[in-house]
């Protein structure tokens, strides 16, 4: 997709976030009528997977299992309506089919499942996509492909022992074909992550760890990819991308809320969420 | 049929709370959910004697079982899928190897948990309590028993596993009820067939019997909220008295109460056992009463398959 608009940084950025708005549309109206999901972690993880979706990524929507597509691992899977907004505008199904979160027997589950077309494991019970990510990793370096394999954790997320088991391994193989990125929202259900388990000093966490550290501010489009693409450059290293956000990003009564960590807006609050994104008349 | 609902977790919370109040040696550690397993109840009155991990259940469970060491009774709680999924081998190893006073109290259990998806609805985590020695099992009918359940397994040292689900439920019992570990309560006379149920399924049980009372059956309807020690005696009676077993709980087919009930009738008394349950596939998104019509957890199933043992006879 990068093709259509790489004319200059300002005409990207403004493609970016014209997409990046529909997605937060999407997320609210995902959300609302299903009555049940997280939007907190859906809004603050916006701009990364617009940039993964619509800038980063060799991926084909007419043939999701194309071999050698880029892999992309939603590890904090909650956020899963910014995922499913992605693939809808992306061209995976119709948008139509965003309305059906969470129904019964929808392929779009309340957390991520491989019934949706462009999802390639289930997540949700968090801490596993990067080790997941390592075994596509690996995968690709059997197979001598060229793809990159891409995760999104939740800051939260870190306390699972599991994602430091993952991240000693991918430095352990030198798995340079991965791109870790952390919304670091600050926030998890329970309160601020310094208070309820604190993560800090995160970046020198990952370096310790044999790790490449980029930190950013992942509402930037400009931030979020040339951390990404700077990091394709570095051989013999997993790299992270430590990305600043706000939870609820958008939303003005979202933002830095622990309580739409996992709550829908009510009747009231779905309208005013959607003014604040531009639409009037919903 | 039923005059109240209520959420059995917030019972969790608030007996928690109580007991917090009572006993010093109470301690409690969550996971980044104790405003959904309602430890916050005992969090907020308790704050040194509560401690939230993160999201890091494995390191929970291990630091119940160390604190348990010093003498504590250990209160650890999240959702189920996360406690007994992820810690399980620390439940194995440092809890229940070791016999420790830990009492795990796991939420959102089954596919109620409806909009979260499989991911989050585990189906097997009575089966894998159950084949831990030293574990001592108990699913609550509702939140009386809940808070019977909680008060008595904090009076003896040892492990124990309860379950609890993410939605309300009609309230059963009164606050007369006597909980007694390992012994199955009698909810309905009769002789005709026995149902055998399990925590939401109790009240899917009554009605059952209710209308097949009309149809002329007369079923005997038991909760069996202690799963382990399981209540042998109660089982093997049914058997002799009423000639057939159905059994119902939110659980998968394999491995779950109903084979307990099975292979304690076939070892004793064998007659005819139907098991009521998720019949070994994974949930799915949906409002939870949905989810339980499609994975044939209700009153209707129940009631189907007494007709058709009745009609066999
Ligand atoms: C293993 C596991 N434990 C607990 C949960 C429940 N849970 C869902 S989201 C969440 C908090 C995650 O916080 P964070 O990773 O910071 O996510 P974000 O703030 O980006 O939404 C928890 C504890 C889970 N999904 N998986």
């Amino acid at each position: 997709m990068k093709e259509n608009f790489v004319r200059s940084r300002e005409e990207r950025t403004k493609k970016l976030e014209e997409i990046a708005l529909k997605i937060r549309r999407h997320i609210i109206r995902e959300i609302y009528e299903a009555g049940s999901g997280h939007p907190g972690g859906s809004l603050s993880a916006t701009e990364i997977i617009t940039a993964l979706y619509f800038y980063i990524m060799r991926h084909n929507p007419h043939n999701p299992k194309w071999e050698d597509r880029d892999r992309f691992v939603l590890s904090k899977g909650h956020s899963c309506p910014a995922l499913y907004a992605a693939l809808a505008e992306s061209g995976y199904f119709d948008v139509k089919e965003l309305l059906t979160l969470r129904k019964l027997g929808s392929r779009l589950q309340g957390h991520p499942s491989i019934k949706t077309p462009g999802i390639d494991i289930c997540t949700g019970s968090l801490g596993q996509g990067l080790s997941i990510a390592v075994g596509m990793a690996l995968g690709a370096r059997i197979d001598r492909k060229l793809y990159r394999v891409f995760v999104l954790m939740g800051d939260g997320e870190l306390q699972c022992g599991e994602v430091w088991e993952a991240a000693m391994a991918a430095a352990n193989y030198r798995l340079d074909n991965i791109t870790a990125i952390v919304d670091r929202n600050r926030l998890q259900i329970d309160g601020n992550t310094e208070k309820i388990m604190s993560l800090e000093p995160l970046s020198f966490k990952f370096k310790a760890f044999g790790w490449h550290v980029t930190e950013i501010n992942g509402h930037n489009f400009n931030e979020i990819i040339d951390a990404i693409e700077n990091g394709f450059k570095i051989k013999g290293k997993p790299k992270v991308v430590i990305a600043h956000t706000v939870k609820g990003k958008g939303v003005s009564f979202m933002e830095g809320s622990v309580a739409f960590h996992g709550k829908p807006p009510n009747d009231e609050q779905f309208k005013i969420a959607m003014k604040e994104l531009g639409v009037e008349n919903v | 049929m039923f005059k109240e609902y209520k959420y059995p977790r917030e019972a969790y919370g608030k007996t928690l709370r109580q007991l917090g109040r009572e006993r010093k040696d109470i301690v409690v550690v969550d996971a980044d959910l104790s405003s959904s397993t309602k430890t916050k109840f005992f969090a907020d009155e308790f704050p040194d004697r509560f401690f939230n991990m993160g999201v890091a259940e494995q390191n929970m469970v291990g630091v119940a079982a160390g604190l348990a060491t010093t003498g504590k009774t250990v209160f650890a709680s999240s959702f189920a899928m996360f406690i007994v999924g992820r810690g399980y081998d620390q439940i194995r190893q440092s809890i229940a190897y070791p016999k420790l006073n830990v009492k795990i109290v796991a939420t959102h259990a089954g596919i109620t948990v409806g909009g979260d998806g499989a991911s989050h609805q585990i189906i097997e985590d009575i089966a894998l309590m159950c084949a831990l020695p030293n574990m001592s099992v108990f699913v609550p009918a509702d939140n009386v028993e809940t808070e019977k359940i909680i008060r008595s397994i904090a009076d003896y040292r040892g492990p124990a596993y309860v379950r609890l689900g993410r939605s309300k439920v009609p309230t059963i019992y009164d606050q007369s009820y006597e909980f007694q570990q390992g012994k199955a309560s009698v909810l309905r006379e009769g002789d005709d067939i026995t149902i055998i149920a399990l925590g939401i399924m109790v009240s899917e049980a009554l009605i059952a019997s209710e209308e097949l009372e009309k149809k002329g059956i007369s079923a005997r309807v038991i909760n069996m909220s202690t799963v382990k020690p399981i209540d042998r005696e109660a089982i093997i009676k049914a058997a002799k008295e009423t000639g057939a077993i159905i059994t119902a709980e939110e659980h998968n087919t394999i491995m779950g109460m109903g084979s307990l009930v099975a292979s304690i009738v076939a070892e004793n008394y064998p007659v005819y056992v139907y098991k009521c349950g998720i019949p070994d596939v994974f949930g799915e998104s949906g409002d939870y009463r949905e989810l339980m019509e499609k994975y044939g957890l209700t009153s209707k199933n129940i009631i189907k398959a007494a007709e058709n043992i009745i009609r066999k006879r």
